[in-house]
């Protein structure tokens, strides 16, 4: 009987745990993630549907979002080129000095967005060693549309290569020997055996590197000089609306960008879903 | 010679993983690399393989120096340990790869791939993925796809370490006949003194990167020429005083020996009929049951001998009082090894003639 | 020699190493080693005496107070959330779950001056919860409370993503085990389960810690920007910038640049050590 009582106790106890637990998470989630998500909802439509078709048709909004689509392509392109070689270098080979690159690679993670800005305006900007040469050739880069690609590249350079090491790190390189024991090119190799194992973690990181690159700020912010019409990458052109009071615009324009958000969310899960079962 | 070493040397960091390194293989013969694990015979193998390159020395394979010829072009088969089969590639695929690489055409690959699924017995299984194969059909399928280029030497990477005891016997001669059916000259690395002895026909013993021993199973198991060769083939019992033991004498310069479960008989008291003067008094200190006979563990002159006893004997207690007969043993020195007789039973044949 | 060569030229049997090498090399050396390389240029010019001057100007002092003391208490809230939010999601069942989890990673998707502006207009003395706290004369939006509400929100998916895969690892029959002998539930936790889980925690936490010192878009709306109060760090460089004094913005920034690779360095070790101690 007290031994039943026990266990009874314990039972209750951790169920009683288990609901306090999933309350906190509930509410936790609900004020830290969801209602911050309705209250965009909310503002953006604040002053009608036919305001907001109009805020987020402005020829401004279309332009900053086209630049931001091209500053998030070219970076998730040249990322991607970098991440694949990088990797294969990194998982497929012994060398001196791997764990410092490594590091290395994993700079822009660890530096604040404003400071990304900041060394290129040193690099490029008027006190830059890099802006006589620019100069000569006739080439803006800061405060101009190069600065912001390059910005962003920087920002989610790490992003792709960090996403794919692991999964051929795991997955050993006996593979590649075989088939070069066997005679096959590097590019074969590459497509047949490495490409497939880490398809998964691939598109995982170009998923995560879209993300970052298309609402990048700070760094962009630094570098782009707030040019309408030309510089300005759809969160600039969030802030500077939000600055003009335009509250419920800012909303508007800010919920394309909730979309694009929410899209690459349902991809990364599909995603993550894939890789899982397609990993075993 | 068909595959032959000279003087390989290969450092890895500090570690001497091959240390004038000596050795040739005949034509057809099935070779067993064996040694503890670290002893460098993974590094043989993948060197011969050209998946490493020696620091110096020079490998030649049917005569051609191949030092130079990168590893794709050295026309050798290789069977990795994990089996390294492209997990996103059917059973076809895998055993089609290196035929694709040589741009054979499609009805070439296909003929010659079936009839590797046949002689691997995997018939109807080609459009299996790897992960939908046992261990030991993937182990199949890596010998199939290792064969399928025509190499003319074959290289097994531990080939049995991946599967499950039960199928290992089974896979062992398998594998012997297999090899000896298609005629190619094969090496194999293992740590199983027994996958040795049963699969090979020649065996090839490694320690720190040495050669200690090359030859036939029992050439190595009844005349090992080295201390290392002596303790590691057999479950031998190591003694540091051999001269207290009764019918041995000291050889010049041999202080350690080595003695076998089958040089030692343990008899109950009393049982010993003969020969009761060369025997030792020893105390029985553990029994362990190995499937058809007994392993005992006997204290003698404060060392510890093991030794065989047969069921069908009257059985035996620990802590019980027995008689040790040690009929032989192997002494040995830094370089060589000896095998003496127990001389006091020599002694009593004499006088019973 | 040359013969040396030769052969550590072809001891690798997988091709191309030279090639993705140098690819790498090359681009983490444009993208990253050489721009970072003009933050030591443009910082060596500087005297010693200046660079003091720059740092320990009133505004900057106060500058790194709020961006690292917010960021602080926000990695540690996070750190308490994250372990509860990873532990539901990998031990309990419940409808919705899986869109929780989801949403988890909203932060990490959403553009940072779009979280800036929603929670500055929730947290506001208007908005939907600040107008609660309005009541009671408590402000939200434009002090430090809302700088780390800010860092909260984006520094929640550090904390659960490290936390959660190695809670899925672990094996439950060393709870089991703990309850065999005779552990309750809170023991077991505090004993067997959270040593297990710290080293990731601590992972988060100096994850969520770095990013937070280092925000700018989504602290800067709600941080109402008011000189000596809630003026961050990466907003002084900012301001900097625009007033042409890059010399301030390098020295200001190379502080905080020191600060997160001594953080990561931290983290380093403790992973390394945590490894060893377990392998």
């Amino acid at each position: 009987m007290n031994i039943e009582q026990e266990s009874v106790n314990l039972k209750k106890g951790t169920k009683v745990t288990k609901v306090v637990l999933i309350g906190v998470s509930l509410v936790f989630v609900l004020i830290m993630l969801v209602i911050p998500m309705l209250v965009l909802i909310v503002y953006a439509l604040k002053d009608g549907g036919t305001k907001y078709i109009e805020a987020i048709t402005d020829p401004y909004t279309i332009k900053a979002l086209r630049l931001t689509i091209v500053a998030t392509v070219t970076a998730v392109a040249i990322n991607t080129f970098f991440g694949l070689f990088a990797a294969w270098a990194v998982s497929k080979f012994h060398f001196r000095g791997k764990q410092l690159l490594l590091t290395i690679i994993d700079i822009p993670f660890a530096v604040s967005p404003v400071i990304a800005g900041l060394i290129f305006i040193l690099t490029f900007g008027r006190i830059g060693w890099a802006h006589d040469f620019l100069n000569a050739h006739n080439i803006k880069v800061v405060f101009a549309v190069p600065g912001v690609i390059i910005a962003t590249i920087f920002v989610t350079f790490p992003f792709i290569s960090r996403e794919i090491i692991p999964v051929l790190n795991a997955q050993g390189r006996d593979e590649e020997e075989a088939a070069a024991l066997m005679g096959a090119s590097g590019f074969h190799i590459f497509r047949k055996i490495t490409l497939p194992h880490m398809k998964w973690a691939l598109l995982y990181g170009i998923v995560l590197c879209s993300a970052r690159a298309m609402g990048e700020f700070g760094a962009v912010s630094v570098l782009s000089g707030h040019l309408r019409g030309k510089t300005n990458t759809l969160p600039l052109h969030v802030e500077i609306i939000y600055n003009e009071f335009k509250l419920s615009a800012a909303f508007a324009v800010s919920s394309i960008l909730v979309v694009l958000a929410v899209i690459i969310l349902i991809l990364r899960n599909i995603v993550e879903y894939k890789a899982k079962k397609g990993g075993r | 010679m068909y595959v032959e070493l000279k003087d390989i040397n290969k450092t890895f960091h500090n570690y001497k993983a091959s240390d004038h390194v000596n050795f040739g293989i005949e034509q057809g013969k099935l070779i067993g690399l064996l040694g503890p694990s670290g002893s460098g015979k993974t590094t043989i193998l993948r060197m011969i393989a050209g998946l490493e390159q020696p620091d110096s020395g020079d490998i030649f394979i049917n005569g051609n120096r191949v030092n130079d010829i990168p590893a794709s072009k050295r026309g050798v088969g290789f069977v990795f340990q994990n089996y390294a089969l492209f997990r996103y590639m059917d059973v076809f695929d895998n055993i089609a790869f290196g035929l694709e690489i040589q741009k054979k055409n499609k009805k070439e690959i296909k003929d010659r791939v079936f009839e590797l699924i046949k002689l691997i017995g995997l018939e109807g299984l080609e459009h299996r993925y790897p992960n939908q194969l046992s261990g030991g059909q993937r182990q199949r399928v890596a010998f199939a796809r290792a064969l399928a280029p025509k190499p003319q030497l074959l290289l097994l990477d531990e080939p049995f370490a991946a599967i499950d005891a039960k199928v290992r016997q089974e896979l062992r001669s398998w594998l012997k006949e297999m090899i000896s059916r298609v005629g190619i000259t094969s090496i194999f690395v293992t740590h199983d003194q027994d996958e040795a002895i049963e699969v090979a026909d020649e065996i090839i013993i490694t320690n720190q990167g040495r050669v200690e021993q090359m030859g036939s199973p029992v050439d190595i198991y009844k005349k090992p020429t080295t201390p290392f060769v002596a303790q590691f083939i057999g479950q031998s019992s190591l003694v540091n005083d051999y001269t207290s033991l009764i019918g041995f004498e000291q050889v010049e310069g041999m202080h350690q020996a080595v003695i076998r479960p089958e040089f030692i008989r343990i008899a109950k008291q009393g049982e010993l009929k003969q020969y009761l003067s060369a025997a030792e008094e020893g105390i029985v200190a553990g029994i362990a049951f190995r499937g058809d006979n007994l392993e005992v563990k006997v204290q003698v002159k404060g060392q510890s001998f093991t030794a065989t006893r047969s069921l069908e004997k009257e059985s035996i207690q620990v802590g019980e009082k027995v008689n040790v007969l040690v009929y032989r043993l192997y002494a040995f020195d830094d370089s060589k090894t000896l095998l003496l007789d127990n001389k006091a039973m020599e002694d009593r044949n004499s006088v019973y003639i | 020699m040359v013969n040396k060569f030769k052969r550590t030229k072809r001891r690798r049997v997988i091709p191309g190493f030279p090639l993705s090498l140098g690819i790498t090399l090359a681009m983490v050396s444009m993208i990253v080693l050489i721009p970072m390389a003009s933050i030591i240029i443009c910082a060596s010019d500087l005297s010693l005496y200046d660079f003091v001057k720059i740092v320990m100007a009133k505004d900057v002092r106060s500058g790194y107070m709020v961006s690292f003391s917010c960021a602080l208490i926000a990695a540690l809230i996070n750190c308490i959330f994250g372990v509860i939010l990873a532990w539901v999601f990998v031990r309990y069942e419940f409808p919705g779950k899986r869109i929780l989890d989801g949403l988890i990673e909203l932060p990490f998707a959403l553009p940072t001056a779009v979280a800036g502006i929603s929670l500055t207009a929730l947290y506001s003395d208007q908005g939907w919860i600040g107008s609660i706290f309005a009541k009671f004369g408590i402000k939200i939006a434009y002090t430090k409370v809302g700088i780390t509400i800010a860092m909260v929100f984006i520094g929640i998916p550090f904390v659960v993503r490290a936390i959660q895969p190695v809670l899925e690892k672990f094996d439950p029959q060393y709870e089991e085990a703990a309850a065999m002998l005779g552990a309750n539930g809170r023991k077991t936790f505090i004993k067997v389960i959270f040593p297990e889980i710290l080293p990731a925690m601590l992972t988060g936490f100096g994850l969520a810690l770095a990013r937070g010192i280092g925000e700018y878009g989504s602290v800067i709306f709600i941080a109402g920007n008011i000189p000596y109060k809630t003026q961050i760090a990466p907003l002084l460089i900012m301001s900097k910038l625009e007033q042409l004094k890059y010399t301030d913005a390098t020295a200001i920034a190379l502080v905080m640049l020191v600060v997160s690779f001594l953080i990561l360095l931290l983290l380093n070790i403790i992973q390394v050590h945590a490894t060893k101690r377990t392998t």
